[in-house]
């Protein structure tokens, strides 16, 4: 309302309001509650109009960063996938993943400080999908679906050296310890579950839980509450001797790219041409990621106890989905605290039985007076998320048991692998393994040709005795895996 | 990708990795082809569930919400604005609506209820970091700035200003320091739900007439 305005509006002589300004601010506290009882919006002190002829400030605001920025990252995100996968594919240069992997992490993380991440639009296409009411802004679907496109092909070129979290752990790796088999299998299940309870709390709307711990956007940022930069720094340091810990035993986007992956058109190969089954490349994988050959023949011997093994695994998953599920749906409904409508009413239930005494401005008491504005009504929408979170409660349930079941056969399936190579789902394609692969440090001129000394005839290569076939010289000094399916 | 009958020669240095881009030599043998055509199914229902889930998505998509902003009509100065940000000093500060401000020589926002004196001794004052500028305009009237650099978006003056005067100082989201996370850390902990997501082209809520008191 220009001044002009309220000057013509105005009820008073200036002085009577500056007098009355003038009583102490309790009586006129007092005396202003009252009047606001049946009030609208109107001025409890008319503005003044200036003799001076003061002009008013306007009150400013400052611009956000501009939206059609975000887009511009989408687009250097899929720049960024596409030289990560032809790097790891075609190039197969570890030197062109760090710098990559350096560029992202300056960019995504430290520039753009992290957010919104491929990691977290999980959830704003959750919400999005069961929540018609929300906006999805098109980049974080684009975020979402173009990393998990190109890994059907590709495999997680986004890992390779895109994801900022992944390279910030990447590149602080100095010392990898190994983690032992049955752990890193049991800890692989963590991202899967992950998964499910972020997208169960988005979609029910309690909020961006993948958010709201993630250990490196703080870091990022450098700002953040105490504990997660805690919990931050504490992976961090873990990353300096596990292999990328966030990545393997906690990122729920990590799982997913998992399941594309291993369905991937094409896939990191370590050896440019073929396996001499030399052994160098075994202990290659700081990530865990690298599988022997095998024969994937049966043995009869124990075919009969491997076929009632898959047998009963095959059954047990169903019994499993649905038992889980069980157990979901009636942890659903404590899990809906998490939801904050429901802590509200909650908290007001708990406040009606057995009053507490918060004070007056304090959070507590300001949402208790929220939650007496319409009790009925709050109840009413608490029950609803509660529903919600118990129909959600057996989808969970019911996919932590896909989960370990899938986990049990595919640990019981006979593979047939005659190479070295990584498994298509774990291998974050960092092209760490690729130079220990003497066929490799042929191809990049590393060792001459010549160099190289006939292996192939030992390991049982196809095409061995025609003198074609050379194998890595300093395999000599390593025992020869004798091919298992020669 | 050579195959035993025609045995290739390891890649010279430079080359493009060819093989890599082609089957393995032993997708050949009955099992693995086997699994490569489930390999190919799978994919196949992938891209088609990843494409329904872009298209469905597609189908909630614009940029008409994205800015966290706070309502000042559902603000209820609970405090929360001042440390549960991810920033460590606030992206929320107090914002002045000039207009509707009553230039009030006994400013509610900017004294504490019981001044020794009403001048700009620190112990009159209710913002716990001064961030508020008071200048003399004309007698009786003093002009109220918030000095953003000082403010730390704790609420009190507006509390005071909401609870005695006309309202015309509140809170606001500003944009040149908010992150914009995908999750506002305050939002979710806000005891009034005073938070939402603006369109691009309104990231503010500014007062233009005082609120129902
Ligand atoms: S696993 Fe997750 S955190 Fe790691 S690089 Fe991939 S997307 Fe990023
Ligand atoms: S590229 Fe090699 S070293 Fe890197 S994750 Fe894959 S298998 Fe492991
Ligand atoms: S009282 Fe709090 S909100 Fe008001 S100006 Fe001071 S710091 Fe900012
Ligand atoms: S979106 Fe983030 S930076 Fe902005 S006010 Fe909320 S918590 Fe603070
Ligand atoms: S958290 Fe909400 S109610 Fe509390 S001061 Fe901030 S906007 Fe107001």
């Amino acid at each position: 309302m220009p001044p002009a305005a309220h000057a013509t509006a105005r009820a008073r002589p200036d002085r009577t309001r500056v007098r009355r300004a003038r009583v102490p601010a309790v009586l006129a506290g007092v005396c202003l509650v009252l009047m606001a009882l049946n009030a609208t919006a109107q001025h409890r002190f008319p503005p003044p109009d200036f003799e001076g002829g003061h002009t008013l400030p306007a009150t400013t605001t400052p611009a956000p960063r501009a939206l059609v920025l975000e887009y511009v990252d989408f687009g250097l995100l899929l720049a960024g996938l596409g030289v990560a996968a032809w790097l790891t594919l075609r190039r197969r240069s570890r030197r062109g993943v760090v710098i990559l992997s350096l560029a992202s992490l300056a960019y995504f993380g430290f520039y753009r400080e992290g957010c919104l991440c491929v990691i977290g639009s999980i959830q704003n296409v959750a919400l999005a999908l069961a929540d018609p009411g929300y906006v999805l802004p098109a980049f974080a679907l684009g975020f979402f679906v173009a990393p998990l496109a190109v890994a059907l092909f590709f495999g997680r070129a986004f890992c390779a050296g895109v994801c900022p979290h992944g390279a910030l752990q990447d590149l602080v790796l100095v010392k990898p310890v190994k983690v032992p088999s049955w752990l890193e299998h049991a800890l692989g299940i963590l991202p899967f579950v992950y998964l499910g309870v972020g997208v169960l709390a988005a979609a029910t709307g309690s909020g961006f839980i993948i958010c709201r711990y993630d250990p490196f956007v703080p870091l990022f940022r450098l700002s953040g509450s105490f504990s997660l930069l805690v919990f931050g720094g504490a992976m961090l340091l873990l990353s300096l001797f596990v292999g990328r810990p966030y990545c393997r035993f906690l990122c729920p986007y990590g799982a997913l790219l998992k399941m594309a992956a291993s369905i991937s058109r094409w896939r990191v190969r370590t050896t440019p041409d073929y396996c001499t089954q030399c052994r160098l490349c075994e202990e290659s994988c700081p990530f865990g990621a690298m599988r022997e050959p095998s024969s994937g023949a049966a043995d009869p011997t124990t075919l009969v106890a491997e076929r009632k093994r898959l047998t009963g695994l095959l059954v047990l998953t169903p019994v499993l989905i649905v038992a889980l599920g069980w157990i979901g749906s009636r942890a659903g409904g404590p899990a809906s605290l998490l939801h904050p409508t429901v802590a509200l009413a909650e908290s007001h239930l708990r406040q009606e039985r057995a009053p507490m005494n918060y004070p007056p401005q304090s959070p507590e008491a300001l949402m208790l007076v929220r939650a007496r504005l319409d009790p009925a009504a709050l109840l009413a929408q608490a029950a609803a998320v509660r529903r919600r979170f118990i129909v959600g409660g057996w989808l969970l349930g019911g996919w932590i048991g896909l989960v370990l079941g899938a986990k049990w056969i595919s640990l019981s399936v006979r593979r047939h692998r005659t190479d070295f190579e990584p498994d298509r789902g774990a291998c974050l394609s960092c092209a760490r393994c690729f130079e220990f692969c003497p066929n490799e440090r042929v191809r990049r001129g590393l060792l001459p040709p010549e160099a190289l000394v006939l292996k192939a005839a030992h390991a049982g290569l196809p095409g061995a005795g025609a003198g074609a076939r050379p194998a890595a010289a300093q395999a000599a000094s390593r025992p020869v895996q004798p091919c298992p399916h020669a | 990708m050579s195959s035993p009958e025609n045995p290739k020669p390891p890649l010279a240095a430079g080359t493009l990795a060819e093989p890599t881009m082609n089957p393995t030599p032993s997708d050949s043998t009955p099992p693995v082809s086997r699994r490569q055509f489930l390999r190919d199914g799978l994919r196949a229902a992938g891209v088609a569930g990843l494409g329904g889930v872009a298209g469905l998505g597609a189908a909630r998509t614009g940029a008409r919400e994205y800015y966290w902003q706070i309502d000042p009509d559902k603000c209820v100065r609970c405090g929360r604005c001042a440390t549960e940000c991810v920033l460590q000093q606030s992206a929320v500060k107090c914002v002045h609506a000039y207009a509707i401000c009553g230039y009030c020589e006994l400013c509610t926002g900017y004294f504490n209820p019981e001044p020794n004196a009403l001048n700009t001794g620190a112990e009159n004052q209710l913002c716990p970091t001064s961030a508020i500028r008071r200048t003399f305009i004309e007698d009786p009237y003093y002009e109220y700035t918030i000095d953003e650099q000082l403010c730390i978006g704790c609420g009190k003056c507006v509390e005071g200003c909401s609870r005695f005067g006309n309202g015309s100082l509140y809170l606001q989201v500003r944009h040149d320091r908010c992150l914009n996370c995908n999750e506002c850390a305050i939002a979710r902990v806000c005891a009034g739900d005073a938070f939402r997501r603006v369109p691009v082209d309104q990231p503010y809520l500014l007062r233009t007439a005082p609120p129902a008191h």
